[in-house]
């Protein structure tokens, strides 16, 4: 925990952010480079759906960085509410576009994979829908912080909403077992996978390329409000120099 | 039906929206540090 308060301190954040964005990012490109050429070139189409099984190398790790993308906004919000971090807010703050850009690529690259396995291009069932209301929470989440910097709050409230909001995430997780969806069942695990060898290696590299370049993202969006914050703070403290002198 | 333009679709719309992200996110950071 002591390391967790440590990291806190921005100067110290910085200190480390600034040299990992551009390798954590670089890294991310090229994993994903590597796993899209080989999603794309060198595995074999799949016996049931054919060459439509490709697009499982964008949808799976867009799919998993929506997700991911809100667990670590309920995290730093927790860690906001307890510990009273500013940092842990940064972070929520910037993870939110990018998790919505994700959770949107995660429906749109399923809708067009659904069109020619399903035959239709959306489908109001639990896994679909659970995953939309994610991207609706999303977008809930950036208007509520935007609201509260301009009402001047201490950001609890997006914070509390940053929590609530975890509740989708199991029912996203089960939805394909709790009720009968047109999605498929759970097909890859930690440890097992439903899908062959041959078609499944690309997807690691993709899965761990994009959460690199998602990391990396969240640190740029960690930097500029960092630095929004600092020239806003410069230039009140020069506001009041000029009142006192007048 | 031809499945190659529903993957090409999915993969150009992930590479927009991804290189579009990360542009902005660069932009953003690099104006506000010069600040």
């Amino acid at each position: 925990m002591a390391s967790l308060h440590t990291f806190a301190n921005p100067a110290r954040f910085l200190k480390l952010a600034r040299p990992l964005t551009p390798p954590l990012f670089w890294a991310g490109v090229l994993l994903i480079a590597y796993g899209v050429w080989g999603g794309l070139a060198r595995t074999p189409p799949d016996y049931l759906q054919g060459e439509t099984v490709r697009i499982l190398y964008i949808h799976v790790p867009t799919a998993w960085l929506g997700m991911a993308g809100w667990s670590g906004i309920a995290v730093s919000s927790l860690t906001f509410l307890v510990w009273r971090h500013p940092l842990a807010m940064i972070a929520a703050r910037a993870i939110a576009l990018p998790g919505a850009a994700f959770a949107a690529l995660c429906l749109a690259t399923g809708s067009i994979w659904g069109r020619p396995t399903w035959g239709t291009w959306w489908q109001w069932d639990g896994r679909l829908t659970s995953m939309l209301l994610l991207f609706f929470v999303y977008l809930g989440f950036m208007a509520l912080t935007r609201a509260d910097d301009d009402r001047g709050g201490d950001g609890r409230i997006p914070a509390i909403y940053g929590i609530a909001g975890s509740v989708l995430l199991p029912i996203i997780r089960y939805s394909v077992v709790w009720w009968n969806t047109l999605h498929q069942g759970q097909s890859i695990g930690l440890t097992s996978s439903k899908i062959d060898a041959t078609i499944l290696w690309p997807l690691w590299f993709t899965l761990s390329g994009f959460t690199c370049f998602f990391a990396a993202i969240v640190l740029m969006r960690m930097r500029t409000i960092l630095a929004r914050t600092k020239a806003e703070a410069r230039m009140r403290r020069m506001a009041h120099v000029v009142d006192v002198a007048v | 039906m031809n499945p190659w333009p529903f993957v090409m679709a999915a993969y150009a719309l992930t590479g927009v929206v991804s290189v579009g992200l990360a542009a902005w996110s660069f932009v953003a950071m690099r104006r506000s540090e010069k600040r």
